[in-house]
């Protein structure tokens, strides 16, 4: 099932004067999957997504979008897409039912279709208690949830988001996860960026990690992390004095390793055997925890998602 | 091909829709604020200065003065909105954003607002020819064609302004173009007192406002003197209507698409 591609970007570049945002990316996103964006602050994720939605000029190469090229046919994509963009951009004028049935206009949904959409939507957000009410008062999770579903009022074959869960409360994240499983398991396509690790581990079948206009990996988050870092890691505190002496007395207990800052990083064959041998070393400050997206990043960058 | 920009009118018809249905709400109180002050000038400049003004252009003052000032309204109606209006809408609250990542295209969010603000023009003109009516100052039936006037001359305004957000796109920067743009319009258009006896580089300043042909055309529709010399006024709107439309599209167009 996961085969046709519905997003194809091939060397993908964005220029604004002067400025590379995206380097030349390649990548492909498959019917019915969830697809993600991963990287820190200005990596490029909203100027690629951009391209895709045909809001912002391809400055190199090229997107085709349900097999449409997004310079040709811009209108025809827009109409079978759903949008989340980075910024809170609801009609702030309008209520809750009139924002998503002010979008449907522009979608050509005849008004009796569109209020019955835009009532099962609000339904399927808990949100049709507020349908009368301005969007102000709103909590910053409803808001979300509420761009998402006016996002969704075309019936969209490819809903993009772009950072959906920034800014909210971890409780507010977990509702929107949950819908957007939801959607995924409903069959809708979900091309989503982020920078939070948890998000994409919740909800990506696959992604693609983004650092400063490139895409430095991709493949399961199971499959990057099996590839970069093995199934644990030990994190050495205050390991990286002595870095050079310890690995050279568990070289063979491990498959690799990483300093950063003041922190030695070891991926072990086996964690609790490497763990009794630095015991032996008299090391404190050891920690064997399972292999992470972020020591996947931290690995290809030498930084932390977080630090960029 | 030459293509100068993307519009798909049922588009650009919804952008004018949201733009009508948050005005639904609000109406009364901003059609009563604008009432007020053609209304005060009309009282004040009408009523006081005409006890010392006989007559003008062989007609009593405040017949001179009041078609003027619904031309007026509808000047300032446009221009406030698609300065203010306009740019708050694509700004702050992100609504030309939104509205571009669906099919519509930033010519069609463009032009609806322009065309939103065209139809403000036209409300709030036809609102003061209303009142000059029940007044005793509209003196002939051609005053029926006031409204598509006023209509015409609101687009005109209305791109005039959008326009001005493309080259200045800064909210300070409209005080700038209100007092250097619109409010000498406003007094040297002819709406207070005719600019013949004026010199001839003002006369040629003059000829360059548009205020001062929708005046033109206006005040002889109200007092029943046309003359097919108002084709060529309204030939001069038509015209730069046809160039300012085009020009505003294309500078919102390069401030919107990145
Ligand atoms: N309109 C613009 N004009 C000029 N430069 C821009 C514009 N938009 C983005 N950039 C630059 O392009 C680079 C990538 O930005 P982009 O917004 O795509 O990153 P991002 O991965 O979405 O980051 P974030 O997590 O902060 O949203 C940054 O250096 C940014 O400053
Ligand atoms: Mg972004």
């Amino acid at each position: 099932m996961h085969t046709e591609p519905v997003i194809e970007a091939c060397d993908l570049v964005k220029q604004y004067k002067g400025i590379t945002a995206v380097a030349g990316v390649d990548f492909q996103v498959c019917r019915g999957e969830c697809f993600g964006l991963l990287g820190p602050n200005g990596a490029g994720k909203s100027s690629t997504v951009k391209m895709i939605y045909c809001f912002s000029p391809v400055t190199g190469g090229t997107i085709k979008v349900l097999g449409m090229d997004v310079r040709e046919q811009p209108r025809q994509i827009k109409a079978r897409l759903g949008v989340v963009a980075q910024e809170n951009n609801l009609d702030p004028e309008l209520t809750v039912m009139q924002n998503l049935l002010s979008y449907a206009g522009f979608y050509g949904i005849p008004p009796d279709a569109a209020r019955q959409r835009a009532q099962e939507l609000l339904n399927f957000f808990e949100l049709a208690d507020r349908a009368g009410q301005k969007v102000d008062t709103l909590s910053g999770g409803m808001k979300r949830k509420l761009t998402i579903a006016r996002g969704l009022i075309n019936n969209p074959d490819i809903l993009i988001l772009d950072e959906p869960t920034t800014g909210l409360d971890p409780q507010a994240r977990h509702m929107v996860w949950q819908r957007l499983n939801n959607l995924r398991d409903r069959g809708v396509t979900l091309l989503l960026t982020t920078h939070y690790l948890d998000e994409a581990h919740q909800l990506c079948d696959r992604l693609v990690i983004m650092y400063g206009g490139k895409i430095l990996e991709q493949g399961t988050p199971h499959e990057l992390v099996a590839k970069h870092i093995g199934s644990e890691v030990v994190e050495v505190g205050r390991g990286s004095a002595e870095a050079g002496s310890i690995i050279g007395q568990v070289a063979q207990l491990i498959r690799g390793h990483l300093v950063v800052g003041d922190i030695l990083y070891l991926y072990p064959v086996d964690g609790r055997e490497l763990m009794r041998e630095l015991g032996r070393l008299r090391l404190t400050r050891l920690s064997l925890r399972p292999g992470t997206l972020e020591d996947v990043f931290l690995k290809l960058t030498g930084k932390g998602l977080g630090e960029v | 091909m030459f293509r100068l920009v993307d519009i798909a009118p049922p588009l650009v018809w919804q952008v004018f829709r949201r733009n009508f249905t948050v005005y639904r709400r609000t109406w009364m109180v901003s059609m009563s604020f604008n009432f007020i002050e053609p209304l005060l000038y009309l009282a004040a400049m009408g009523i006081g200065l005409g006890g010392y003004v006989s007559s003008m252009e062989g007609m009593p003052y405040l017949n001179f003065l009041a078609p003027g000032l619904t031309v007026s309204s509808a000047m300032f109606a446009a221009a406030y909105e698609c300065t203010y209006g306009s740019y708050v809408r694509m700004e702050y609250q992100k609504i030309y954003d939104a509205i571009i990542a669906t099919p519509a295209s930033a010519g069609d969010v463009v032009l609806g607002d322009m065309l939103w603000g065209s139809f403000k023009s036209l409300l709030y003109g036809s609102v003061i020819l209303l009142v000059i009516l029940v007044l005793g100052l509209v003196q002939s039936p051609w005053a029926l064609l006031v409204p598509p006037v006023l209509w015409l001359a609101g687009l005109t305004f209305a791109a005039m302004s959008m326009a001005w957000i493309g080259l200045v796109p800064n909210i300070d920067s409209f005080n700038y173009y209100f007092s250097l743009i619109v409010t000498p319009l406003f007094l040297l258009s002819g709406i207070f007192f005719p600019l013949t006896g004026l010199a001839a580089p003002v006369l040629a300043i003059a000829w360059f406002s548009p205020l001062y042909h929708a005046v033109q055309v206006v005040r002889s529709l109200v007092n029943g003197n046309v003359s097919p010399a108002l084709w060529g006024d309204v030939l001069w709107l038509a015209v730069a209507t046809l160039v300012l439309v085009p020009l505003a599209l294309r500078l919102m167009h390069k401030l919107l698409v990145k």
